[in-house]
């Protein structure tokens, strides 16, 4: 036998890979011919090489393997596999109802938490020189502790800019943004604003509308926000109109600026005046001026570093810049000036002991993990309601697979359905965004759009749902499609008894962050609770308080108090420097008998007139009050119990207390020690105070409505007497028990959001368990059937049915509870005056989660064994 | 009338095809075109021919039997189809009718 020669293989391979399958074979055949004959006439090696020139040869369109031959049987294929796909669903209209509510659920969630953290991320970024803009900082250190604060003492401002102005391209000292009365002809509002420097609309970028940013250069002039403008001016121009700040600071208005978004630190600034106005007017700011006073930590200085260098290298130049300056006895306090960067005053704002602790991020991290734990828990539904259901389309595979389905077309048909699933989820979750966005922004205080414009969010979102996709259905799409048509059809095929064990591991998972979120839902609102029900030390029903926030005000005590008791709608009137729900002035420098010399006597000063203690009602341990009997009074003090534990003095009442190290210090004598007055932060515990009477150093009014009538009726009874008396000032006040509840605000929100997503989290796990329990149930109707007929009740069918899911649950109750122990026990840690963790609520988690699955269960459990075993054995 | 053009080479293919009668594929129509014009014609050339010829439907094609010189392999025959035989005669009138009409005097090629 005459061995043939062979052309050459890798050109072979090479026609076959390029060629055209329904040309191939001709063309494969006239080259063998032609091959053969070439070898016999003229050798092998010259066949060959023509054999490839050949191939080579055929490297033409005509030739090649066409892509569009393709197109029309693909497209047909694709619209076949999601027509299937959507007939699958409107026939399983329940479980598609599940697993599309289930999904969108999360993704929903998902999607207003990412909006939120791009919210948070984005703040400030208004400001042009978001990444250079700081404002000053400074570190002390007292009685050990070292504190972070931004007040900063006035000769600070032209220290840094003479000495070290080359590092700073704009500065600007301030004040503190507040009410103020804005006056225009008869318009009269409170606004809230700043008095800057001219460098400050430069560094913030605001976006002048009328006028010049300029404008601050002159003393005398205001820069108004448009809303503000709009407000005081309606149509007519604002520029260059004469008005008035507090009812005495005559000024011109210069510009007006874009509103500041809500998303900004500065969003409340509705004017900025000049620094150089609020000097001149202020004899307090003149003497920390003239006096050089580095102590006198009470103003805010913003910057922007120069274009040439970084926060580090002005950190370490300025770092010194005030202990360098301060007296010798304030040396102590070991003063260090840095910039925090704008970039981090949202975010990480907080300090402890000299370090940076975080703040909102924190926020953004706790909730940026809910929201990937909820879509989690989602698509865990979906996937294990695919998996579970795909069991049963084990049949229409070896169906499929008989009539002459591909492995490729069956995985293609499997996904296209676990696609067009989530693709419903996912448009059905931007209907529910854009419908609960309003209510999110109200709970969240957020102005927070949805981001159609952002292809980011596009990207995300349809990144996100094709990803579900294509994990929740791989598992039908990869393992099904390899079943062998013969043992499915015949029967033979059983999923192996392991096959449930990945979905129960994940009805656990879920289970466990639902009662995770629960319990911690629990302990927030516990928190909350707690500190609202905290002794506060005075009696806050029917006390209003009022700023004194122009000079009328001041000089009409007894007026006014004569004329608001003689109306009856007050019970009492007093005046005292701080707000009842807060402290504005800590002093130190305080002497006494038997003090540490070591010891930094830093008191809150409050200064009150007559009758304060029995109109807020405080409540004495020792001692007496104020009175009007004692013409001594004038320098008299009243301490509270942390102030005495702080001094460390027995008997206190009757000693005295020296303000100041000088000989003619004022001497104070202790007449009363009251107890523990809350009016700082609820979670922290009460500072040591000190209470002076003073009829000047006063900043607001406390009125005591008369209970006697509706608080409606006595505002308007007040209101009348302020108008009589001080016209020039809007009548604004504020309820001492609203402003207390204000305190709250940030975790009453986010105990709020966090119940909501607690809520949805074991909504959706639940569906997808009773998802699970009708499909469990379904599969089992042959053995009920059976079970029944031998004599089994319902409620032992209903067991046997609930027992698995039940199970399950107390798995994750066992993970759940040390994981949510720890982490809010972590949580409570911050807070000073905090709840404990007590067992019950763990126990109520326990007991509701258990219910609640019970419930889910039991509907398909009962609806199961409720049915006729005829009917359910009769076809076989 | 459409026109329908045909390049030269695509001609002469058809023109083979139409000479080989049954026997007409790959091999035998390449082979006979050397045969006849003396030039060679690769095979890739002469399929693309085909293929264009039988897309402007002027070649019909069925698979023939396989032999064992070309490895068990089908060959594909061709036959011209009735348009290819219009074609062919069209051309061959147009370009009876033109050689019809040169003068004599304008004959230098043919006067060796």
């Amino acid at each position: 036998m005459i061995k043939r020669t062979q052309p050459p293989r890798w050109a072979s391979r090479l026609l076959e890979w390029f060629c055209a399958d329904h040309l191939l074979e001709e063309i494969r055949g006239d080259l063998e011919e032609r091959f053969q004959k070439n070898a016999a006439l003229f050798g092998e090696r010259s066949a060959k090489r023509e054999y490839v020139a050949n191939v080579l040869g055929f490297m033409r369109p005509f030739a090649w393997k066409e892509k569009s031959s393709t197109p029309l049987y693909t497209q047909i294929m694709i619209s076949n596999y999601f027509k299937i796909a959507f007939r699958n669903l409107v026939k399983h209209k329940g479980y598609s109802s599940i697993n599309i509510v289930g999904l969108a659920t999360g993704m929903t969630v998902a999607i207003l938490i990412g909006l939120w953290i791009y919210d948070e991320l984005s703040y400030d970024k208004y400001h042009k020189n978001y990444d250079r803009v700081a404002q000053l900082l400074q570190y002390q250190t007292s009685n050990g502790n070292e504190f972070a604060e931004v007040a900063m003492p006035f000769p600070l401002g032209p220290e840094l800019k003479n000495k070290y102005g080359s590092h700073f391209k704009y500065l600007s000292m301030a004040t503190w943004t507040g009410d103020n009365i804005l006056s225009f002809g008869d318009k009269k509002m409170n606004k809230k604003g700043n008095f800057m420097e001219p460098d400050f609309p430069k560094l913030a970028s605001l976006k002048m509308i009328h006028g010049s940013e300029d404008g601050l250069k002159e003393q005398n002039s205001i820069l108004l926000s448009e809303s503000t403008a709009k407000a005081l001016f309606g149509e007519t121009d604002p520029v260059n109109q004469l008005m008035k700040i507090n009812n005495k600071l005559d000024v011109r208005v210069t510009g007006v600026y874009e509103d500041l978004p809500y998303n900004t630190e500065f969003r409340e600034l509705e004017f900025i005046s000049t620094w150089a106005l609020f000097v001149s007017s202020e004899p307090w700011v003149q003497r920390a001026r003239d006096q050089n006073q580095w102590g006198n930590n009470s103003f805010q200085i913003f910057a922007q570093i120069a274009d040439n260098t970084d926060f580090e290298t002005v950190n370490k130049a300025i770092l010194n810049a005030k202990l360098n300056n301060v007296a010798d006895d304030e040396k102590k306090y070991k003063a260090k000036i840095q910039l925090h960067p704008m970039s981090e005053w949202h975010l990480r704002s907080n300090w402890e002991n000299g370090i940076q602790t975080g703040g909102a991020i924190e926020y953004v991290w706790l909730f940026g993990v809910v929201g990937v734990f909820v879509l989690i828990l989602a698509c865990i539904n979906f996937m294990n309601l695919s998996t579970a259901r795909s069991e049963k389309r084990a049949k229409e595979v070896g169906i499929r697979k008989a009539i002459g389905s591909v492995r490729g077309q069956l995985i293609s048909q499997f996904f296209s359905e676990s696609l067009l699933v989530v693709l419903i989820a996912f448009a059905l979750s931007l209907v529910m965004v854009q419908l609960s966005l309003s209510w999110f922004n109200e709970v969240a205080d957020k102005k927070i759009e949805i981001l159609w414009t952002n292809p980011f969010f596009w990207i995300a979102g349809i990144g996100f749902s094709l990803f579900t996709g294509l994990i929740a259905g791989s598992y039908p799409a990869l393992y099904l499609s390899s079943f062998q048509p013969v043992k499915v059809l015949k029967g033979t095929f059983k999923a192996g008894r392991f096959a449930s064990m990945p979905r129960k591991a994940l009805v656990v998972l879920q289970f466990t962050v639902s009662v995770t979120l629960i319990i911690g839902t629990i302990i927030v609102y516990r928190q909350i609770q707690h500190s609202k029900n905290r002794p506060v030390g005075y009696n806050r029903d029917g006390l209003v308080m009022i700023q004194m926030s122009s000079p009328d005000f001041y000089g009409k005590f007894d007026l006014l108090r004569n004329e608001l008791k003689s109306s009856g709608a007050v019970e009492e009137m007093v005046e005292c420097s701080s707000p009842l729900t807060g402290v504005w002035s800590n002093s130190g420098g305080f002497q006494w008998q038997g003090k540490d010399p070591e010891l930094d006597a830093d008191f809150a000063t409050v200064w009150v007139t007559h009758d304060f203690g029995k109109t807020v009602g405080w409540e004495f341990k020792e001692g007496r009050d104020f009175s009007r009997d004692f013409s001594t009074d004038t320098s008299a003090i009243v301490l509270n119990e942390a102030a005495v534990r702080f001094m460390g003095i027995k008997d206190p009442v009757g000693q005295t207390v020296k303000w100041g190290s000088d000989k003619d210090a004022p001497n104070f004598k202790i007449v009363g020690v009251i107890r523990d007055m809350l009016m700082d932060s609820p979670y922290e515990p009460v500072k040591q105070a000190v209470y002076m009477l003073s009829p000047h150093n006063v900043n607001w009014i406390v009125l005591k409505l008369n209970p006697a009538k509706s608080a409606s009726e006595s505002l308007a009874g007040a209101e009348k007497v302020f108008k009589k008396l001080i016209p020039a000032a809007p009548f604004d006040y504020k309820f001492a028990s609203t402003e207390f509840a204000s305190k709250f605000d940030a975790e009453v929100r986010i105990g709020k959001l966090a119940s909501v997503f607690a809520g949805l989290a074991i909504f959706i796990s639940c569906l997808g368990l009773f998802g699970l329990a009708s499909f469990v149930a379904e599969q089992r109707t042959k053995e009920i059937g059976v079970r029944k007929v031998l004599g089994a009740s319902v409620f032992n069918l209903w067991k046997l049915l609930s027992k698995d899911f039940v199970m399950l649950v107390l798995i994750s109750l066992f993970i759940a509870i040390p994981v949510a122990w720890y982490f809010m026990n972590d949580w409570l840690q911050k807070y000073d005056y905090r709840t404990d963790i007590s067992w019950w609520i763990f126990a109520v988690a326990g007991v509701g989660s258990l219910f609640i699955t019970l419930l889910t269960v039991s509907y398909q459990a009962i609806k199961a064994a409720l049915m006729n075993p005829v009917k359910t054995l009769k076809s076989e | 009338m459409k026109r329908i053009y045909l390049g030269e080479f695509e001609e002469i293919v058809l023109l083979t095809v139409a000479v080989l009668g049954d026997g007409a594929y790959g091999v035998s129509i390449s082979d006979a075109i050397e045969e006849q014009t003396g030039r060679s014609a690769s095979l890739s050339a002469v399929h693309a021919a085909l293929h264009r010829l039988q897309e402007k439907s002027m070649l019909h094609s069925r698979m023939g039997e396989a032999t064992a010189e070309r490895g068990g392999r089908r060959k594909r025959l061709f036959t011209v189809t009735a348009l290819g035989n219009r074609t062919l005669n069209e051309i061959r009138t147009v370009r009876n009718r033109m050689w019809d009409s040169i003068s004599p005097q304008n004959f230098p090629a043919v006067s060796i």
